[in-house]
């Protein structure tokens, strides 16, 4: 009874007293993939903040004389119709996507779990009246909603957080609603509250954290889905005023050259597309790191 | 000694679609400062509910309906249920122990962290003190090292330990009752030994009182001073552990006697199970729940309401027409 009891699969090879962090890092960088995500995230953010730097040329402003030119040494990814420089734009394009991307998902998925999480916990009318207005939120096409509330309140890269915002508070506050339905009837938290803990204790310190795994996974798919959604916004022409760079906008006007030039196109899709792939997979490799019940097995 | 609980008439009812489920119907116990006692019956016959009930932990759709929960002077059950009052007791003067000791620790937060919640909140204490409190606590429920055991979490821990930590929150801010709900129910037998003895030594060691509920008579009849006997919401017979395994009145409590072997008594005895089961509590007849399993029912339990709790002898109460009335009217008790 003394000796340190281990779970029984795996955990033969872990030394028996590894601090948290270590443990953490041992299985967060365990997968290859989670690495190569983080990698290209880091290099995103990097990007963003030294974008001054790193473009070799004024994203806002071309030389006519060279539209739509090749890619070559001087306009590696080619230039646009005004002659801008498709990889400074791009370069400058993460400052927005990233932007757009954090804060949006920061405010949704706050407001979000707050709104599920207090509506799942006391349930009765605070539910109904939290949950059926997200319903009615929900209603709408998420991509509808937001081209709606951006185009009554106008373009610029503060109202597309907003829109973006609204447009997807009902998807966390869902999926928070479920987990704190189900995680507010385990014996843990009736034995938590018969030790006097209050309502907002229970709900912060108790509930908050069994229902984090599934929600770190839920931001992070929803991060690269953000920035999907402003693409699109701005794609539509919704969003980011010219003569700023966001990748949705730059697809747009690559699209009518398309012939002509695929790679004004291509390059900023195909940017979008790894983003999101990196998200997620960080977010997968978070999930495992960051849950107790996997460490000892992983 | 004086009173340290006194619950009177405690109602709590659940709505359910098929109609109102009297879980607790009119239960009324004291508990004694320094006492060990043990509320007995089936599953489903309303003790831990009871126990709920004194806490104020009864969610939707149940609902405490009547009765007094008298402790230190004040009726509980004037507080609202998650006021801060309320919440000033529970843990801090009343603390209660689960069944499950596998599912009744926060699986993400390490043992330490919900030791010493549970002390910042009720002592304010702070961090280290309540670290080496927690520690301290560990060593009293017998798990060694707790310094390095105190940051691992629950799945590292077995079900015995894992309710050894529980007894170690529970009487972490030194409470005046600890209710322990069926406390060996999902351990095995040897465990079950450890954990109760345990359990007394902290008792005593706070000068606490203790409520055991639980289905197993052999489990109370060590420890507990007086049982309380339950049946489908009601308590059917009451009184000294001696009295209750050497005289029982009730035939619920002797047919539970006879279903459970013993040490003391000849050899070759067949152990006799109650026949049937426990009745659906829900929309129930007034008259003796007992009575159509009852081996000594006559047409009198079928016609006339519950029979109350009848004083038959010292600390003695039985809720039965058999011998309740006889006994009653012929004795000069009360």
């Amino acid at each position: 009874m003394s000796d340190k009891q281990t779970p029984v699969t795996g955990a033969s090879e872990a030394p028996p007293v590894v601090s948290e962090w270590l443990r953490f890092r041992r299985v967060f960088f365990q997968r290859k993939i989670v690495v190569f995500g983080l990698v290209v995230l880091s290099l995103l953010v990097f990007t963003a903040i030294f974008a001054p730097w790193l473009a070799p040329h004024n994203p806002y402003k071309g030389k006519m004389a060279d539209s739509l030119a090749k890619p070559s040494k001087v306009y590696i990814l080619g230039t646009d119709i005004q002659g801008r420089d498709t990889l400074s734009r791009l370069i400058y394009g993460t400052r927005t996507a990233l932007m757009v991307g954090f804060l949006t998902v920061g405010i949704a998925s706050i407001a979000g779990s707050m709104l599920g999480l207090l509506a799942g916990y006391f349930g009765g009318v605070t539910d109904m009246i939290i949950m059926r207005a997200m319903d009615a939120l929900m209603g709408f096409p998420m991509l509808l909603l937001a081209l709606l509330l951006a185009s009554v309140l106008g373009g610029g890269i503060q109202n597309v957080i907003i829109a973006l915002s609204i447009a997807t508070l009902p998807g966390y506050a869902r999926v928070m609603n479920g987990l704190t339905l189900s995680v507010k009837e385990n014996d843990y938290i009736m034995a938590e509250r018969a030790m006097g803990s209050s309502d907002r204790r229970t709900m912060l310190k108790h509930i908050m954290p069994n229902a984090l795994p599934p929600m770190i996974v839920l931001v992070t798919v929803w991060l690269g889905l953000t920035i999907l959604a402003e693409a699109n916004l701005s794609f539509l022409g919704i969003g980011i005023k010219p003569p700023g760079a966001a990748w949705g906008s730059m697809v747009n006007d690559g699209y009518q050259y398309l012939m002509m030039n695929p790679i004004l196109s291509f390059a900023p899709g195909l940017t979008i597309m790894l983003v999101a792939f990196a998200f997620i997979m960080v977010g997968d490799g978070l999930r495992d790191a960051l849950d107790p019940r996997l460490r000892g097995l992983l | 000694m004086s009173t340290l609980l006194e619950v009177k008439n405690l109602a709590t009812q659940f709505k359910t679609e098929g109609g109102i489920v009297k879980a607790v119907d009119g239960v009324s116990y004291h508990l004694d400062e320094r006492e060990i006692i043990g509320l007995v019956g089936e599953s489903g016959c309303g003790k831990s509910v009871s126990q709920l009930s004194v806490m104020q932990l009864i969610s939707s759709p149940g609902r405490i309906v009547g009765g007094e929960i008298i402790f230190e002077g004040k009726n509980l059950l004037e507080y609202e249920a998650n006021g801060p009052e309320m919440r000033s007791i529970r843990g801090a003067k009343i603390a209660m122990i689960f069944q499950e000791p596998m599912t009744s620790l926060n699986p993400v937060l390490t043992i330490g962290r919900q030791l010493t919640e549970t002390l910042e909140l009720h002592l304010g204490m702070d961090a280290e003190a309540a670290r080496k409190r927690a520690i301290e606590l560990l060593g009293m429920v017998g798990i060694p090292s707790g310094e390095n055991r105190i940051n691992d979490y629950p799945h590292q821990f077995s079900g015995g330990m894992r309710q050894r930590v529980m007894i170690a929150m529970a009487i972490s801010c030194n409470p005046k009752i600890l209710i322990a709900d069926e406390p060996t129910t999902a351990l095995d037998v040897t465990t079950q030994a450890q954990l109760l003895e345990l359990m007394k030594d902290m008792v005593d060691r706070f000068q606490a009182s203790l409520i055991i509920v639980t289905h197993n008579l052999g489990v109370v009849a060590r420890y507990a001073q007086r049982i309380y006997i339950m049946y489908a919401g009601r308590i059917v017979e009451a009184g000294t552990t001696k009295d209750i395994f050497a005289h029982p009145q009730h035939p619920y409590t002797m047919g539970l006697l006879k279903c459970i072997p013993r040490l003391d008594e000849e050899k070759g005895r067949k152990l006799v199970p109650i026949e049937g089961l426990p009745p659906n509590l829900i929309n129930m007849k007034p008259i003796c729940a007992f009575a159509p399993r009852c081996s000594a029912g006559s047409e009198r339990c079928s016609k006339n309401p519950w029979p109350p709790l009848v004083h038959i002898g010292n600390q003695h109460y039985v809720g039965c027409f058999l011998n309740g009335e006889e006994k009653r009217s012929g004795t000069s008790a009360k």
